[in-house]
Formats: C-alpha cells, sequence, structure tokens
C-alpha cells in the first residue's frame, strides 16, 4: 500500500517517518518535505477558493512518475503526508482519506500520553504499532 | 442545573490542586504568584493537548473569530458542560468571553463572601484557553475578571507578530 508515513510538526520539524523496508528512504523523506510548500499554498487563506469544503483531508498534492503524495493537515498545523506508489491504481480516494483519519487519530492519542511533549519526535511503540496497522491494510 | 458524578470529580480535582497550591505559599519560598501561574501552566498543557483532540472531527478554521467561536462553543462545552453566554470582540485582536455562571462557582455563596477568593479559581481555566488558542495557531494574553459570583469574564489579547 502506502510506501512512506510522515508526520510534520507545527514548524515543519518531521516528528515521525515511516519508509517502507527497502525503499529508499531519503528520497522519500525528501518528497515528503516538498510537500509541504504544497500544502501551504493550499491552506493559506489568499488563494483558497470559494467552494472550498475546508477539509482537513487536503487529496492528492502531486504525481511523479513514481509516486503520489496526498496530504492533510490538522486545525493544530501537524502535517501529514501519505506516498503511494503511482502503479498503485487498487487505491481510491476515500482509502486515502480513511488512511490520514486513522493517523491523526493515533497521532491525538499519542498526543494525550503525559510524557510526550508536544514538538518532539514522536517515539511510542503504540503509534509505531498503529502505523504498521495502517499500513498492513488492516 | 444538574450535575453528573464524573463531572464532580473534575471539580473536586481541580479544588484539590487550588488549595495545595495556595496552601504552599504558606511557607516564605513560593508567593502567591508562583502558586497563580503553576496553576495557568496546568491549565496551558492541559488546553494544548485538549485541543488537538477536540479539533480532530472539525472543518479548517476560517479566521481568528472562527477559532475563538470554536473555542466558546466546543471548549467550553467539553470543560464546563456549557457555552461561553456572550462573545465580543472589538475586531483588532481583543475579545472578551461572559459567562454568566461559572461552573467553578456555580456551587459558592452568591453573596460577596468569597469574592476575594474566587480569582484563584480562575488561574487554571485562563490557561486551558491561552492553551487552546496557542495550539490553534493564536497566540494571545487571557485574564479573567469575576464582579459577581457567578458570573465571570475572559479577556482574550491576541498577540500579533
Amino acid at each position: 500500500m502506502a510506501v512512506s508515513i510522515a508526520v510534520i510538526g507545527k514548524d515543519n520539524a518531521p516528528l515521525y517517518m515511516w519508509v517502507a523496508p527497502g525503499r529508499d528512504e531519503l528520497n522519500l523523506q525528501f518528497l515528503s518535505h516538498t510537500a509541504l510548500d504544497i500544502i501551504q499554498e493550499k491552506v493559506s487563506p489568499a488563494n483558497r477558493a470559494p467552494t472550498d469544503s475546508r477539509e482537513l483531508y487536503l487529496g492528492l498534492l502531486y504525481a511523479s512518475e513514481e509516486y503520489k503524495i496526498f496530504g492533510y493537515m490538522t486545525n493544530t498545523k501537524i502535517k501529514l503526508v501519505i506516498i503511494t506508489d503511482a502503479s498503485n491504481t487498487t487505491l481510491r480516494d476515500n482509502e486515502i482519506r480513511m488512511m490520514f483519519r486513522r493517523l491523526h487519530n493515533a497521532y491525538t492519542s499519542a498526543v494525550c500520553n503525559p510524557f510526550y511533549s508536544p514538538g518532539d519526535p514522536l517515539i511510542s511503540k503504540k503509534f509505531e504499532a498503529s502505523v504498521g496497522a495502517l499500513v498492513s491494510g488492516n | 442545573m444538574t450535575k453528573l458524578a464524573e463531572d464532580v470529580i473534575f471539580d473536586f480535582l481541580h479544588m484539590e490542586a487550588v488549595k495545595y497550591m495556595y496552601d504552599q505559599c504558606s511557607n516564605e519560598k513560593h508567593s502567591e504568584d508562583d502558586a497563580t501561574s503553576k496553576l495557568e501552566h496546568m491549565g496551558y498543557s492541559t488546553g494544548y493537548r485538549l485541543a488537538d483532540r477536540l479539533s480532530r472531527e472539525s472543518l479548517r478554521f476560517n479566521d481568528e473569530l472562527d477559532l475563538l467561536k470554536y473555542v466558546c462553543k466546543v471548549v467550553w462545552s467539553a470543560v464546563y458542560r456549557k457555552e461561553v453566554d456572550n462573545l465580543r470582540t472589538n475586531h483588532q485582536g481583543f475579545y472578551v468571553l461572559h459567562d454568566n455562571a461559572f461552573r467553578f462557582f456555580t456551587s459558592m455563596s452568591r453573596s460577596k463572601q468569597y469574592l476575594e477568593q474566587a480569582p484563584k479559581y480562575l488561574a487554571l481555566p485562563c490557561g486551558v484557553v491561552r492553551g487552546a488558542l496557542a495550539n490553534l495557531g493564536v497566540q494571545c494574553v487571557v485574564t479573567a475578571e469575576v464582579t459577581t459570583l457567578p458570573a465571570c469574564k475572559f479577556q482574550v489579547q491576541v498577540q500579533r507578530a
């Protein structure tokens, strides 16, 4: 399914990054951070279309020959980025939306951990397990 | 107003937190200001984390006023089981939130007897508002005022960069 999942904080610092085994991690990291510019553009009030649904899910940010990059930004300015293979046509928009939703839920649960201070990198077995369940598709 | 058992727990916990903090002021090392700022900080981190969770299902906010309305409705209902009664603004980053029956004051006498003590119970709520707004992207200073129990008002002054 997904090739890479990234959670990026308020100040654009990476909080969490998951890359499918055997993939070029550096390149994927680079791609998910490139996506931040597009997220910024999409949510900026200046160029928001009047028909904008104000949904947290931002849809397909861009597609390269190899990958498709999807974005999501929470109300607290946490950015979630999911990268999938461009050749993967079985994943529909709705499924991606569901994945983001679950990722967001996992993130909010992680924040409720009293030993986690907001803004720090996410080091949590529970969060990792939720991401694991997400990418294995169950 | 009827209270559910689970709500009462929060009331008791808050009462004890306030009591504990101000009891420590009796020795010289701590002043009342320390207690107030500690309580405010407790509220801040609570509000900060709460905002992440509560705003999960809501749509993206249009502007600052939209955000303040959200705090008045959703955060207030989550913490105090009621909404803010009145929200006023000068449209220049200053907001006043009126609550005519603030939860922590509803069980106090309505006379002037406890008026002096009442502000102690507003430090944590101020922090909650400030924390929630900070996480949602608005840096502000929150102060509270009480003139007649059980009503109180919160003033939010947004800090522009």
